[in-house]
């Protein structure tokens, strides 16, 4: 009987053991549990962490981006510029030199020559080519009557230009005072018939202050809307160039005729003693 | 290398001509003063482009473009009008007898270069 006793107090205690056991295996278990959870947990939460940092990372490299995008793009806005102004300056450069052919051929035409009609000629065509004139007259001053004497026309006939006394009417008016002479608003007298004795301009021909022609401008090409600077310098260069021009190749033809009859007069002479 | 024939009787628009061509890198001018000395010049040199003007004596631009145009060994060649005169009638003309540009005095070196080089082969 006690050794039964002995044994059931045995398997209670055993029981109360196994269950102990149980009950520590269980809070094992939920532990566990716990702390899986709480891994995962704090996992979760240094991923968010690192992300913040690169996202904080990436915020700095765009904001210094964007200030080198800035930087870059006030740097194309000064090149263009600079761009835009190389290219107005290039355009005056190539406008200035095309001026400067105009002139150095306009001045290397004058003084290819000293033929007096060729001179002539020249001034015609300058005026034509170069300054784009439809109608105008060269005017030489006759020093005898003091009057202005037409002696090249383009565009009108000589015969239909008058001379012109000194002082009177536009072209009198500049061969007195040695000042061109340029209507304000030519764009309806630049096309309309001409009248000789009211040019659109006139130029007058001089060396140093003397007076020696004019040239007079009645109308311009259709296609010539209005002057432009180099107009104003071809026509300061045929005031003084075109006037030595033609003052010398008047005078150079005037000894060549003189040369010519002296030596048809010494050639008579020196035939006479043969007789 | 582009040869170039300026037929211009006037000796200024020749010189003024010749200085917008040399600009033009390895082009080479040929010069003519009317339309027979060009007949003559494109007989003995290969011409590329011709620059003529209208009016000229012994024989005028629209002369030497309808010859230009009949003869098969130069029918190709572009030909380039230069006259004083700005009227539509003139430059009728000029393009029906088969010029292809036309250009008016006073002549700007700028338009002229460009045109010119338009041309070029």
């Amino acid at each position: 009987m006690e050794k039964e006793f002995n044994l059931s107090k045995k398997a209670d205690e055993f029981l109360q053991m196994f269950k102990k056991g149980e009950e520590f295996t269980k809070n094992l278990l939920k532990e566990n549990e716990r702390l899986r959870f709480r891994i995962a947990q704090l996992e979760e939460e240094l991923e968010k962490a690192g992300n913040e940092d690169r996202k904080m990372l990436y915020e700095e490299r765009i904001r210094v981006l964007e200030k080198e995008r800035d930087s870059l793009l006030e740097r194309y806005k000064q090149v263009e510029e600079e761009n835009k102004d190389f290219a107005s300056k290039y355009l005056e450069v190539e406008s200035e030199n095309n001026n400067l052919a105009n002139l150095y051929v306009a001045s290397y035409q004058l003084h290819s020559t000293l033929d007096f009609n060729e001179v002539l000629r020249i001034v015609l065509e300058i005026v034509i080519n170069l300054i784009g004139a439809e109608k105008f007259a060269i005017y030489l001053m006759d020093e005898k009557s003091n009057e202005l004497l037409p002696a090249a026309a383009e565009g009108i006939s000589l015969s239909d230009i008058p001379k012109t006394k000194i002082g009177e009417g536009v072209i009198g008016k500049v061969a007195k005072e040695a000042e061109s002479y340029f209507i304000e608003d030519f764009g309806e007298s630049g096309s309309s018939p001409a009248d000789p004795a009211h040019p659109i301009v006139c130029i007058p021909l001089k060396i140093k202050e003397h007076v020696i022609g004019v040239i007079s401008i009645y109308s311009l090409f259709i296609q010539k809307a209005s002057f432009s600077n180099i107009d104003y310098e071809l026509f300061n260069l045929l005031a003084g160039h075109a006037a030595t021009a033609i003052f010398s190749s008047r005078l150079y033809t005037q000894s060549e005729r003189k040369l010519t009859t002296i030596q048809s007069f010494l050639d008579l002479l020196k035939e006479k003693p043969r007789k | 290398m582009p040869n170039i024939l300026v037929v211009e009787d006037s000796p200024t628009m020749r010189q003024l001509i010749g200085f917008a061509i040399k600009r033009i890198p390895e082009s080479r001018i040929i010069e003519a003063t009317d339309g027979v000395d060009a007949l003559k010049k494109l007989a003995s040199e290969k011409i590329d482009v011709i620059l003529a003007d209208i009016n000229m004596p012994v024989m005028d631009g629209l002369k030497l473009v309808s010859l230009v145009r009949e003869n098969p060994s130069y029918k190709n060649i572009p030909i380039i009008m230069i006259t004083t005169e700005g009227a539509e009638e003139d430059r009728k003309k000029a393009l029906a007898l088969g010029a292809n540009a036309y250009l008016t005095k006073p002549i700007q070196t700028q338009e002229l270069m460009k045109l010119v080089t338009s041309f070029f082969p």
